[in-house]
């Protein structure tokens, strides 16, 4: 076991500087700094000078990949490539553009991130399965038809109607929550309580109708067509066989996104001013920080990863056909 | 004589068009591939999803053909490109507002100084140039004005939905030489091998709400005007293009490298398909909205600093379009090329392929003959499985604004500009109602369109109906 789970995390490494160098390429040889700077200076007018400061200040002022002008190793260290990719494997993401400690931004700014998103997981996961298994118990009856309609239906409604929906009934109408805004401790709890709602509802749709087809590809097999001439209750069967059996997909599928759930949700948190890390993103987006979008890249892919070696790992502890090789 | 212009996204549009028809036509001939949509003729629901989808696609596509129209005399002088739709629908492009106005209303939204005959100047909501002008007296006549106006537009759509109704059961009596009664009969209890009971509803439906929202339109701003007083009717059925085309051109810019990636690592295995896996395994795991916006900031700053490349606005808003189409096709691929890798793997096993290697064919003569054509329907699914999401994406994407430009109609622009206008005190909603209630309508008919079509290919999931 312990030898397949360092395999695979071995596995890990060739994908983690493709990520890398597919950042490098995309922020620095696409475009050069040159251009980053012209673009954050503001066009029209600028000296080359000012576009050197701005370099220089931020550390794009060294050549990219070679630089013949140092002896030794700092030939090769003293580079952009070496400074702003290379040090992104040690989770040392350097400064943003406007000078900030990314590193310490991104440990502040987690928690509030994980604070929506992990009661929309759990509370949102637990009605989806139990609507799914109620459509499937159910099953080829108006309330089966029903229901799938009514999925599809939700499915099909943009998530921002949810959002500004949901802001202007329960905060602008009804006044029971704030709009947005962020607090500390429990008194954070009235300022997320909309988001976790809006975003469990979000879900339903999508996440119902998914797991209904997980149920109902379960009732097919043979093991269930067994357990009813065994002379089993259908809730039985449901409940006690088929539910069992399809929690593996369920949960594995559930154990890839954790990870994620650092990174938050970009339209969730922009809209309710939560300081989590998705508003990070969108705001480094909207600023054209260049370095912190680079660095939430190469997290997002982190933790991306992470998520796939313990889908891995999950899959040989919950299904034990599954072989380690 | 006014000139063509091809946009990129036209032509790409209309690359699309020839190649669903090339299909249509190699599928018509194949009774295996004629049988699952067959079953989707069959579906009441997927044929009513499929006829409001087509009259999206009618506009989107008359949308698709560009000109420069004459200003002067002389082509060349205007920079303006108009389509074929902007020139249907020329007084809802036209007829514009000072600013803000509510649907169907006469008075603009805001007050505004004006001033009166006798020169003192009175704060009030002034007359719309043009929405509820042919009023003489409005409140009066307002409301029994928008009673008779729909039911003059209804009762065309009607008589139309009648005549071709009409038309439709005279030719199919002719073609089965029965009287028309027992035809309608016949439609009426589902005797017939497509539904056309359901289709003709629908079709009353769409006429009804079609002339009625062409016969108000005509005199009022049938969902009002945003803050230039532009007609928001109009915006929301301009961007249906772009819905269609970030829904469809995505997939089709992705299609080649899916294929012959996911193909070739199927077939070849060994190190092309460590190669290919590898590959996407490395773009799948950067998250894709974090690869969008790292991909646009950076074609930001190449349209910025080489501005000189870029004829009109237009061609810009279109390129754009087109870069952001293929940024999610790259996103986007790996998941078709996972599920073609597998088929792949499996049809490589195949009795007939191996006797086609036994007599010594080539394997990109093998791949193109006997492997191509039986994945060609996992593509189609993907297709239009991908459509619904991709719509959403839109919206999403621009609200973040790294989506389309924001000189471009689409429901996200709308969405993002209605944000500021929910603050607004009275709230200004009918732009954001707009965007959502057409996005809502091509999204939901898609995803019950794509529902009966995966039913109709997939075996396995039609038993566990």
């Amino acid at each position: 076991m312990m030898a397949y789970i360092i395999r695979r995390i071995f596995y890990a490494i060739p994908i983690l500087i493709g990520v890398n160098i597919i950042t490098f390429m995309l922020f620095f040889v696409v475009n050069s700094p040159e251009d980053m700077a012209r673009m954050n200076l503001g066009m029209k007018r600028i000296t080359p000078e000012a576009i050197q400061q701005w370099k220089e200040e931020r550390g794009y002022d060294k050549p990219t990949l070679y630089n013949e002008t140092k002896e030794g190793i700092e030939r090769v260290t003293d580079t952009i490539f070496f400074q702003k990719s290379l040090k992104l494997f040690q989770f040392d993401f350097g400064s943003s553009d406007s000078g900030r400690d990314i590193g310490y931004d991104i440990s502040q700014r987690m928690w509030p991130s994980l604070a929506i998103a992990l009661p929309v997981l759990i509370v949102g996961l637990a009605l989806n399965i139990t609507f799914a298994l109620l459509i499937a118990f159910f099953r080829a009856t108006y309330i089966d038809f029903w229901g799938v309609v009514t999925c599809v239906i939700m499915m099909s409604i943009s998530s921002l109607f949810y959002i500004i929906g949901g802001q202007y009934l329960v905060g602008k109408l009804l006044h029971l929550v704030p709009i947005s805004g962020y607090d500390t401790g429990l008194a954070s709890l009235k300022f997320l309580i909309l988001p976790v709602i809006i975003g469990i509802i979000g879900g339903i749709g999508a996440g119902t109708r998914w797991y209904r087809t997980l149920f109902l590809e379960e009732i097919n097999r043979d093991y269930v067509r067994t357990a009813r001439a065994k002379g089993l209750s259908e809730q039985w069967v449901l409940f006690g066989h088929v539910f069992k059996n399809a929690l593996i997909p369920i949960l594995t599928g559930v154990v890839a996104v954790l990870p994620l759930l650092f990174m938050g949700s970009l339209i969730t948190e922009s809209f309710f001013g939560i300081p989590g890390l998705g508003s990070y993103t969108i705001d480094a987006i909207s600023n054209q920080d260049f370095a912190i979008v680079r660095s939430m890249v190469f997290l997002g892919s982190v933790l991306y990863i992470i998520g796939l070696i313990m889908t891995d790992i999950s899959y040989t502890i919950v299904d034990p056909r599954v072989r380690l090789q | 004589m006014p000139e063509l212009v091809i946009l990129s996204t036209d032509a790409l549009i209309f690359l699309l068009v020839i190649l669903a028809s090339g299909f249509t036509r190699y599928a018509s001939k194949r009774e295996h591939l004629r049988a699952p949509w067959r079953e989707v003729a069959r579906s009441k629901v997927g044929m009513g999803a499929l006829l409001v989808l087509s009259c999206f696609v009618t506009i989107g596509l008359l949308d698709s053909i560009h000109y420069r129209p004459e200003a002067n005399g002389n082509v060349k002088e205007s920079a303006e490109v108009l389509s074929l739709f902007d020139k249907l629908v020329t007084p809802l492009r036209m007829y514009q507002e000072k600013t803000y106005s509510a649907p169907l209303a006469a008075y603009q939204y805001t007050k505004e100084n004006t001033e009166l005959a006798d020169g003192t100047t009175r704060r009030d909501y002034p007359r719309l140039e043009y929405g509820g002008s042919h009023l003489q007296n409005v409140e009066q006549e307002w409301g029994s004005d928008i009673v008779s106006k729909s039911l003059l537009g209804m009762s065309k759509g009607l008589l139309f939905w009648l005549l071709i109704t009409l038309l439709f059961l005279f030719w199919r009596s002719q073609r089965n030489s029965t009287t028309i009664g027992s035809v309608l009969n016949d439609i009426w209890t589902f005797q017939t091998e497509i539904p056309w009971r359901t289709l003709l509803f629908t079709a009353s439906v769409i006429c009804l709400l079609g002339f009625w929202a062409a016969e108000l339109s005509t005199y009022y701003h049938l969902l009002g005007t945003d803050k230039v007083g532009e007609d928001v009717f109009y915006q929301a059925l301009k961007s249906i293009r772009t819905g269609l085309l970030i829904g469809t051109l995505t997939t089709l810019v992705m299609l080649p490298a899916a294929i012959l990636l996911g193909i070739m690592a199927g077939y070849f295995r060994g190190w092309v398909d460590d190669l290919i896996q590898y590959a996407y395994t490395t773009l799948n795991s950067i998250p894709g909205v974090l690869l969008i916006a790292a991909a646009i900031l950076m074609m930001q700053i190449y349209m910025s600093n080489h501005e000189e490349q870029f004829a009109s606005l237009t061609q810009r808003a279109d390129l754009r379009l087109l870069f952001l189409c293929m940024i999610l096709g790259v996103t986007s691929w790996t998941g078709l090329c996972r599920m073609l890798r597998g088929e792949t793997f499996k049809m490589r096993e195949m009795e007939y392929v191996q006797a086609a290697q036994a007599f010594g064919v080539g394997n990109f003569t093998i791949i193109g003959r006997h492997i191509l054509p039986n994945v060609l329907h996992i593509v189609l699914i993907t297709l239009v499985l991908d459509f619904s999401g991709l719509v959403l994406a839109e919206a999403v994407l621009s609200y973040v604004n790294i989506g389309v430009d924001p000189t471009m109609n689409s429901w996200g622009n709308m969405i993002n500009s209605a944000r500021l206008e929910m603050a607004r005190e009275p709230i200004v909603w009918w732009s954001l109602a707009a965007a959502l209630i057409f996005m809502f309508t091509l999204v939901l008919s898609a995803n019950l369109f794509s529902d009966v079509v995966r039913d109709a290919f997939d075996p396995r999931l039609r038993s566990s109906r």
